[in-house]
């Protein structure tokens, strides 16, 4: 009983505050959501707001489970915790239901349970566990593969099920692993592949290639610190310009396209560049025109991506989220729906149960992915500000704890947890208001549903059982 | 520690720079941009426009003309439209199936929000079939209109008639949207805005897919139509019909005004139109017939057709002669087969002296040549053109060369030629005089006179001097003060010298004095008249006939014209006395009933198809 009471004193009850405000918060809007007369009684269990309340019972319940077990547990079992939602998403291919498209429900008596939630879990556990581990590396080539291998293996399998959104949230990963010292170019990378990914679609060719060549140009300035540097490069690119634009007229037939002018005149000097910086042994420089180039190569190969990888619902909706095909009944509805929910609220909203977009089902999901719309329509500015507000609380709040961990493990563990939190948030209050991408995945905590509650409550009941218990293992 | 512990930093950075983005971009989308509030009210907010009943009309003698009848527009929302049985619908609604398609493809292109219109004016019957399979057709609705129906289907030109509102009143008045109807003509124009009422609406919050979940704010918004007011107008409708009866297959106009008030009792323009013909789907029919028909029936003869008044002018001179002292009525001239000034001569028929009042009763010409003169070349003026000038002024006096009617949206005004015409066209190098015009004196020449002018006229005569503003709105029920202003118009002749003209004008009808429509007199009625003809280049000349009765109490002034009929005497003066007859007696003696029947027989469009009607 002695140590009970050490770990109800030892635990983050700001975090655990935080995490019941924006579950009550949640359940209080899905009701609001999809509020029905003839079931006012919010505990009426045949609707979703009784069903919440009903989750967020088995959620106590099982935080409350977490906390007993000890937290050796998690860090000994992490492999077997994997393994075994790894099975789980594999039977989930051949037994799973299919709902909206994709096959990621797992039915368990009258229970749908999604295993890719939970995967999320194994995965930041074992992810923890290999980083963790002695004499790790992240200039261990094959410690590296191990971990890369570890991430896709869950991603490869929900990528089967049909459920981008969630398979999207495991690159999330790089945030704790950027912290453990993996290098920043990679985050950078992926950063800048998901712009020029965007660009790519949105912008012409010609104006995407001469934002790429100022931004190197800028880089290299940035980087090199010299002016003379910058009117050598120019210098050299005006050359090249002359040359490739003579060899265009003399040799080539027909009309020369200033893209394609500008196209190989940039590749060329870029090569010429290239070869002087490694001659000349200035790396930075190197590196730049490398960048360069890989964007250059990148734009094509995004068109291509796009064209021949993509499904054409896919093609829809990321078309529709960077505006480049406006039809507000086609996949742009939803978010065009969405934001009209949200902007009718004004600063305050309309009051509880006051909504008329989402209750009129003018939004879809209004209860599960685009529960935000509900707070937006019904409490206006204040209340999605605080809601935002709330979870930065939340998220910086782990951060603080993660730091405060003595072991690689609980740390690293502390990360994944924030950054899949923040992904999530992220991602979905940024579909609602069109930022994003509508990838379906909902709010932590907030949105209708077993499955995403449970997993959530998990995620940050074992990481505050490694925090409340950091005084005692040191790994 | 470790090494790499300052990039938490970065990921907090990355954490709060998102948050922020949200927080900015949230805070423009709630607080700054309102579009979306009004997006979000548009959502779920259907309006109904409640039409209003449009007001009713009844004549003079409070009898029910016109009134509304229902009917109603199917209305679609593309979007809603699901897979529907169209042999059915088109079968319910007695339409082709490509007019059908087509309607929807039309109402596809308008909005797929929107509703349009896809059928309109579906009569009670058909709704009430539709109204039992409505469930099957999803997106469709139904609205509730009124259209117009007669119960005397008379006087077309008059009550003018209802129809959709044309773009530029769209675009120019807000109150109208597209499908509206409106009055487009006749009073129906002129009243419009009373007899309209206001239209009213009901606000429905609608979900998703466009299904009512109640009325919005509890029904405070909503707004209860006003219905139309209704009018009372002083046509005779038994008048009125028995006139277009009279006037069948003629050509011509009719119209009557009591003179003690200016209320146009009667306005016939044949060949003319059924009102119930222009009502709702009818019209599409009926609109390309009658605008085809070289009989021109939509034109309204009452207002705008111009005639030279001939010799129903000739009391006009009379009374300027006397008023100013050229001559008396004792006054003698000479006709001698007319009057011939050295090589100029105008025709006449007698070879005898005339007076004032027999002039009139037989219709002299050169009587009239001789007072004409005497006006214009009178030692009061300073020349023969100020003489002119001064003539005009009187005729004008008695409302001509201008528009007399302000609810007559297309009358026009006639001409009575100012003195820079006859300057200009007659007297461009040489000194003006009297004998050029002198067609003048016997309402010849370049006068244009409309019927209704002449029916003014002679109302004018009848008042002994005055004239009010003829008009057809008797009252707006409910409304204390008339909407038309009615203005006495005093004329410049005094009404001492108005007693000599109703013994002459009296005498027109009498067998004893060789009246020029002795053959038309009413036993019992003391009728004052004057026969006319229009001289027409074109054909035959217009038949004229102006009068008013009884003599010492002027109840009706009435002025008729049967074009190519020849002499006054011969198709206007019978029909003026029936009518008159008519009105005072209520029915028609039985020693003129023969006149009655000739006149209602007498076909002078085509002689050969005697069962011409007027449209049918």
């Amino acid at each position: 009983m002695a140590r009970r009471i050490q770990i109800w004193n030892k635990l983050d009850w700001l975090t655990i505050l935080l995490y019941v405000i924006i579950v009550v918060a949640g359940w209080l809007n899905i009701y609001s959501a999809v509020y029905d007369e003839m079931h006012s009684n919010i505990f009426d269990l045949s609707q979703r707001y009784g069903k919440q309340i009903m989750w967020i019972g088995f959620s106590t319940v099982l935080a409350f489970f977490i906390l007993l077990i000890d937290s050796k547990f998690y860090v000994s079992f992490s492999h077997v915790i994997y393994i075994i939602f790894i099975i789980l998403l594999i039977a989930v291919l051949f037994f799973g239901r299919e709902i909206n498209g994709s096959k990621s429900w797992l039915m368990i008596g009258s229970f749908a349970i999604q295993p890719a939630e939970f995967a999320k879990l194994g995965t930041a556990l074992v992810l923890a566990k290999t980083v963790s581990s002695y004499n790790f590396s992240f200039k261990n080539m094959l410690k590296l593969v191990q971990l890369v291998l570890l991430i896709l293996l869950p991603v490869g399998l929900i990528f089967m099920q049909n459920d981008t959104g969630s398979a999207l949230v495991f690159f999330v990963f790089i945030i704790p692993l950027f912290r453990e010292g993996l290098s920043g170019l990679i985050l950078f990378f992926i950063l800048l592949v998901s712009v020029l990914f965007i660009l790519t679609l949105v912008l012409p060719p010609l104006s995407l290639l001469i934002i790429v060549i100022s931004l190197a140009l800028f880089a290299n300035l940035i980087i090199r610190k010299r002016l003379r540097d910058f009117l050598y490069i120019v210098g050299v690119f005006l050359v090249s310009a002359f040359f490739v634009w003579l060899f265009t007229y003399l040799f080539v037939d027909g009309e020369t396209d200033f893209y394609y002018l500008l196209l190989r005149t940039s590749v060329g000097a870029s090569l010429v560049l290239l070869i002087i910086s490694l001659i000349k042994r200035i790396p930075q420089a190197a590196l730049v025109v490398s960048l360069f180039v890989v964007s250059v190569a990148l734009t094509f190969s995004v068109d291509f991506v796009f064209d021949n990888v993509l499904e054409s619902h896919q093609q829809a909706r990321i078309n529709n989220f960077l505006g480049i095909e406006s039809d507000p009944l086609g996949a742009g509805y939803n978010v065009n729906q969405s934001k009209i929910a949200i902007g009718s609220g004004g600063l305050t909203g309309k009051g509880f149960l006051q909504g008329t977009q989402t209750k009129y089902d003018f939004v879809p999901e209004q209860s599960t992915d685009f529960i935000f719309c509900t707070v937006g329509e019904e409490w206006g500015f204040a209340g999605t500000s605080f809601v935002i507000l709330i979870f930065l609380t939340l998220l910086i709040r782990l951060i603080r704890l993660a730091e405060r961990q003595r072991s690689v493990f609980s740390r690293v563990f502390g990360y994944s947890v924030a950054s899949v939190i923040f992904f999530h948030f992220a991602i979905n209050i940024g579909m609602t208001i069109g930022l994003a991408p509508v990838i379906g995945i909902p709010l932590p905590f907030f949105s209708y549903g077993g499955s995403s509650l449970w997993f959530f409550t998990a995620l940050l009941f074992v990481f505050l059982k490694l925090d409340a218990s950091r005084l005692e293992q040191l790994h | 520690m470790d090494s790499y512990s300052k990039r938490k930093n970065i990921i907090i950075l990355i954490f709060l720079l998102t948050g922020g983005i949200f927080l900015v971009h949230l805070f423009v989308l709630q607080v700054i941009d309102t579009t979306y509030k009004k997006t979000a009210t548009n959502n779920i907010l259907r309006e109904v426009v409640d039409f209003p009943l449009r007001g009713l009309i009844y004549d003079r003698n409070g009898r029910l003309m016109v009134y509304n009848q229902a009917a109603y527009d199917l209305h679609a929302t593309p979007r809603e439209i699901d897979q529907f049985d169209t042999t059915l619908l088109c079968s319910i609604l007695n339409i082709e199936k490509q007019y059908l398609e087509d309607a929807l493809k039309k109402a596809k292109r308008y909005s797929r929000y929107k509703s349009s219109i896809v059928v309109k004016q579906i009569s009670p019957e058909r709704y009430a079939l539709l109204q039992e399979k409505m469930y099957k057709f999803p997106g469709f609705y139904v609205q509730p209109r009124t259209l117009r129906k007669y119960n005397y289907d008379v006087a077309g030109h008059v009550v003018g008639y209802v129809g959709e509102v044309d773009p530029e009143t769209v675009n120019s008045e807000a109150y109208y949207k597209a499908g509206d109807y409106f009055g487009v003509t006749g009073i129906e124009r002129t009243y419009e805005k009373y007899l309209r009422g206001e239209k009213g609406a009901s606000f429905y919050l609608v979900d998703v897919h466009n299904r009512v979940k109640g009325s919005y704010n509890q029904g405070k918004m909503d707004v209860t139509p006003v219905k139309g007011s209704d009018l009372v107008i002083t046509l005779d409708t038994d008048l009125q019909q028995y006139g277009e009866m009279l006037m069948q297959n003629k050509r011509g106009s009719i119209v009557a005004i009591e003179p003690s008030s200016g209320e146009i009792l009667m306005m016939v323009s044949s060949p003319g139109y059924k009102p119930s013909a222009m009502v709702g789907r009818m019209r599409s029919v009926s609109y390309p017939m009658l605008a085809a028909d070289t009989l021109l029936p939509m034109y309204n003869r009452a207002v705008r057709a111009l005639y030279p008044p001939g010799s129903t002018f000739k009391m006009m001179n009379a009374l300027i002669g006397l008023q100013d002292k050229v001559i008396t009525p004792r006054t003698k001239f000479r006709c001698n087969h007319g009057y011939h000034v050295g090589s100029f001569s105008m025709g006449c028929h007698h070879d005898m002296d005339f007076q004032l009042v027999s002039s009139i009763a037989q219709s002299c010409n050169a009587y009239y040549a001789y007072t004409f003169r005497y006006i214009l070349e009178s030692p009061k003026y300073k020349d023969v053109k100020e003489g002119y000038e001064s003539w005009r002024n009187y005729v004008m006096s008695f409302g001509f060369s201008k528009r007399i009617a302000p609810e007559v949206n297309d009358e026009l005004p006639g001409f009575i030629p100012p003195s820079d015409y006859y300057q200009r066209r007659v007297f461009p190098y040489s000194r003006w005089r009297a004998l050029p015009i002198i067609s003048l004196s016997i309402g010849q020449g370049e006068i244009q006179t409309t019927p209704l002018q002449m029916a003014n006229y002679t109302a004018a005569i009848a008042n002994k001097g005055y004239y009010y503003t003829p008009h057809f709105l008797k009252n707006i029920i409910g409304l204390d003060k008339g909407v038309v202003e009615v203005v006495r118009h005093q004329t410049l002749i005094d009404s001492i010298y108005f007693e000599k003209i109703f013994e002459g004008m009296a005498q027109v009808m009498s067998e004893k004095h060789m009246g020029t429509a002795r053959a038309s007199y009413v036993p019992g009625i003391e009728i004052c008249g004057k026969t006319g003809t229009a001289e027409n280049p074109h054909g035959a000349d217009h038949s004229i006939f102006v009068a008013f009765a009884p003599q010492n109490n002027p109840k009706i002034a009435i002025a008729v014209y049967v074009e190519n009929a020849k002499w006054g005497s011969t198709f206007a003066a019978p029909i003026t006395t029936l009518i008159i007859e008519k009105y005072l007696n209520g029915s028609i003696q039985e020693s003129r009933e023969y006149i009655e029947k000739n006149m209602m027989e007498a076909n002078l469009l085509f002689p050969d198809k005697p069962n011409y009607q007027i449209f049918d």
